[in-house]
């Protein structure tokens, strides 16, 4: 344990040190500085950055480009869902069914393009096929009340009880930053350790890795199992904030890419990429729609063309995102590479 | 069910693979010759679908008749973008071409939904209920003359390829690029009209299926899907081969949803494509890669 | 004394055409053994037959005691084989000393001692000044250098070299030689190498084996195989010696 405390913090310059503990502290004295309709906002950026974590360790570690992240987060809401509505499990309950089931999941999706041969371009529209079969399968559902939707009690807004996750605004966001500093860590001491550099090599040059020793089947199996079993969380989450599961909307393929915009606009591979990405974006995502509200207009995709711009203008002119960039500027070092 | 329901529906299917095949023709032309994943392509369909919806409700222009006008906006789009924004791309990781036409994708349909709303629209022509009645089989008009279409403008494209001089330097800029170059063919230019050609194509398409199904700004991943189901079933850059993947999901999905039920039809298509990319991932006609 | 490596009748054929003809040799331990041959004699086949990147047809390749023909690249690397790669590969936008990292914790369960054995294996191919660049923006000698430094990272008792020399001026090939050299007689590792720079051949191998049109003409010492009638004939009368 205190060598993981070690590795932890180990590296970290005083300079990062410091960064790091006032951004935390920033985020847990927030919601007693800022309103309701800010706290919903910072849960949304807080959920972003979660979910963008999980998918950078395929994509940022191990080099798979997914595009079906969505399916996991699906899965993850509808196991804890229909467990606590029907059978009235609580959600972290519902969360040890959840996780091995998305893992299982992220197993076969892996196990059939790693034994095949399903790389690059075609491993990304793999992973899209299948969430698209996931939602087309439970708009089919009956046990999930199919395209009707599944709907959960409606939270009571003066009680928060935090084991059955119903309760105000306030409450979920402390859940969210607490999953969102553990992903940080977790993914913080995966990447300093055995696991992460086997993978780092994987995405760097496949060939070359397996040149090295490294069973790459069996290490990019450990990054889509994880992934996605990390990912499952935020589905579970997302159930029990919004109350309302709908396939057509759980499994877009528009989450999937709601969930990699992060990482690549905040820079792929890097651990505060992703935070960074989902503060920017979602940041000035609100800002234009208020706006746009403040100005009496109401065009229901503007958000999106904006998400759309943002990725266009950062693959273009910021290929590795804004963190790398940044970093430089401020003299901030990470460990990974 | 008796038979002649099934060889209808048959009928039916194979006609709109037709035009799925045209569509998917599209983003095989692309890929074998520039090498990029056009992942804007049904997007880009839809954009062809809002003209022929939007000439045909305000100056009662038939699609069929405007197929080659709208082939040819689409043709100037694919062009301005692969010279303006994907050439300079072209030695970019694979990962980060196929991103930058996610982000093309997402615009595209985000601005036609704050344009022309979310609710569907449609062609009615004249002849929308009309059919064509062949012993016992009934088959629509309307698929019909799309599917016939769908032939014609395939075979031009074959010809164009075959026989001409600027297909014959598109082709050999496909074989081998630095080759094309130390021969002094504008590469930039030739690949610029490749991606006019394919887009001229799922133009070409998206008008067509106008008489087919209604359209609504969300339909654009779901057809870049099926695009890219079709040209992986059929062999991804070869020409034949998405138009047979066409025919072959086209009647799939028909079929499915005669059987099951129509909303669920697309699982099928998934399923196919899962398939062959497990076991055949060159594709039905696709060579295999040295 | 028994071999490290020992090939017999290896064959490999490709569309019908035979790339390596019923090879045999015996690689002993310690030895720094040298494959010749012009282009296209089978040489870099049959290096990746005994690498793991194809399947032999024919024929037994036994390392250590232990048949490996066969065995996928990593499986054959874990048994005690390291290669490097003709075009160098190198994990880019990882620095010098996490691409050796990446080898040493093959046999290493913590970062830190994996990272005590790169450092020194980065001091003994000069490389320890560069360790925290990236390895993209090495240069080619440098990155060789690295190559080697990140196969013998993983411990290996035999080293595959495919052309390390290759494209190297001549300092920097004496250089390479002389690396070579002392990496051999200090950990005793075994070299198997195949190479093109007859320069570098006569100076490093105690034994040449030479390929031609995939049939192993000649086996011996480098001064007595280039004085072999058949080689002269087939190879070395090529070029101006």
């Amino acid at each position: 344990m205190s060598a993981a405390l070690a590795r932890l913090a180990g590296d970290l310059s005083p300079r990062t040190r410091i960064w790091l503990a006032a951004l935390v502290a920033a985020l847990v004295i927030a919601p007693w500085i800022v309103g309701d309709y800010l706290v919903t906002v910072l849960i949304l950026i807080l959920y972003l950055a979660y979910t963008g974590q999980a998918w950078n360790i395929m994509m940022g570690f191990t080099g798979q480009l997914s595009l079906g992240h969505a399916i996991y987060a699906g899965l993850g809401a509808y196991v804890a869902a229909v467990l606590f509505t029907r059978y009235g499990v609580a959600p972290w309950v519902g969360l040890l069914a959840a996780m091995p089931v998305a893992a299982a999941c992220g197993a076969i999706i892996g196990f059939l393009a790693f034994r095949f041969g399903v790389t690059g371009v075609y491993f990304a529209i793999l992973t899209i096929a299948f969430a698209e079969f996931a939602r087309i399968g439970f708009d089919h559902l009956g046990i999930v009340n199919a395209a009707a939707g599944l709907f959960l009690p409606v939270a009571q807004y003066a009680h928060n009880d935090p084991w059955r996750l119903r309760g105000s605004p306030t409450m979920f966001y402390y859940v969210m930053l607490a999953a969102t500093l553990a992903a940080f860590i977790l993914c913080r001491l995966l990447i300093t350790s055995r696991i992460g550099y086997f993978w780092l090599a994987i995405r760097e040059d496949e060939e070359a890795a397996r040149a090295a020793g490294i069973d790459t089947f069996r290490y990019k199996m450990y990054a889509v199992t994880i992934s996605a079993a990390v990912t499952s969380f935020a589905g579970v989450f997302y159930a029990f904030f919004y109350n309302n599961l709908f396939p057509e909307q759980v499994f877009n393929i528009s989450r999937s890419i709601q969930m990699i915009l992060g990482p690549i606009i905040g820079g792929v591979g890097t651990l505060f990429g992703p935070i960074l990405g989902a503060f920017v974006l979602t940041g000035l995502a609100e800002s234009l729609s208020t706006a746009l509200t403040a100005m009496g207009l109401d065009l229901p995709g503007a958000e999106q063309v904006f998400y759309g711009v943002c990725l266009l203008v950062v693959v273009v002119a910021l290929p590795e995102g804004i963190w790398p960039w940044l970093a430089r500027r401020l003299g901030v070092k990470e460990a990974e590479s | 069910m008796p038979f002649d329901v099934y060889l209808n529906v048959a009928i039916g299917g194979v006609l709109t693979g037709l035009v799925y095949g045209l569509m998917a023709l599209g983003l095989s032309v692309i890929f074998g010759v520039v090498r990029v994943v056009n992942f804007a392509h049904g997007e880009m369909m839809s954009i062809a679908m809002f003209l022929a919806v939007v000439l045909f409700s305000a100056f009662h222009l038939d699609p069929l008749i405007m197929m080659v006008p709208i082939a040819a906006v689409l043709f100037v789009f694919g062009y301005a973008l692969q010279s303006g924004l994907i050439n300079p791309f072209i030695a970019r990781p694979e990962h980060s071409q196929f991103l930058l036409l996610v982000a093309l994708g997402i615009i595209i349909v985000n601005v036609l939904l704050i344009i022309f709303g979310p609710d569907a629209r449609t062609v009615q022509t004249a002849y929308a209920f009309d059919s064509f009645q062949l012993g016992p089989l009934l088959v629509d008009a309307t698929k019909v003359y799309a599917g016939a279409a769908a032939i014609v403008f395939a075979a031009l494209l074959f010809a164009f390829f075959r026989f001409t001089l600027i297909g014959t330097a598109i082709r050999a800029c496909a074989d081998n690029y630095t080759g094309a170059l130390v021969v002094g063919l504008n590469v930039n230019r030739l690949y610029a009209l490749t991606f006019g050609i394919g887009a001229a194509c799922v133009g070409a398409a998206g008008t067509m299926m106008t008489l087919i199904v209604d359209v609504t700004p969300m339909i654009g991943p779901t057809y870049t899907l099926l695009a890219f189901v079709i040209v992986i079933t059929g062999g991804l850059g070869s020409m034949p081969g998405a138009l047979l993947g066409g025919i072959l999901i086209g009647l799939t999905e028909a079929l499915a949803g005669l059987l099951f039920t129509p909303s669920a039809k697309s699982m099928f298509a998934f399923g196919i494509l899962v398939l062959v990319l497990l076991f055949r991932p060159q594709g039905i006609l696709g060579k295999r890669p040295a | 004394m028994t071999a490290l490596l020992s090939l017999t009748a290896v064959s490999k054929r490709f569309r019908g055409l035979l790339a390596v003809d019923r090879v045999s040799f015996d690689v002993a331990e310690g030895a720094l053994f040298a494959v010749i041959g012009p282009n296209g004699a089978g040489k870099t086949t049959l290096f990746n037959m005994i690498a793991g990147a194809t399947t032999p047809d024919d024929g037994a390749i036994v390392f250590a005691g232990e048949p490996i023909g066969g065995l996928s690249a990593d499986a054959v690397c874990r048994r005690g084989i390291a290669r490097t790669f003709q075009l160098v590969r190198p994990f880019p936008a990882l620095s010098l000393e996490d691409n050796v990292v990446v080898g040493a914790l093959l046999h290493r369960r913590g970062v830190g001692a994996a990272r005590e054995h790169a450092r020194d294996l980065l001091r003994r191919l000069d490389l320890f000044d560069k360790r925290h660049q990236r390895a993209a923006t090495l240069t080619l000698p440098d990155r060789k250098r690295l190559e080697v430094a990140r196969a013998l990272a993983t411990d290996p008792r035999l080293l595959l070299l495919d052309e390390v020399m290759a494209g190297l001026r001549p300092t920097e090939t004496d250089r390479m030689v002389a690396t070579l050299r002392t990496l051999n007689r200090d950990t005793g590792v075994t070299v198997l190498l195949i190479e093109h720079v007859m320069r570098a051949v006569m100076a490093l191998a105690s034994r040449v084996l030479v390929l031609d049109h995939g049939v192993a003409i000649a086996e011996g010492t480098p001064q007595a195989v280039v004085r072999d009638p058949a080689v002269v004939q087939s190879y070395l009368g090529a070029e101006t010696m």
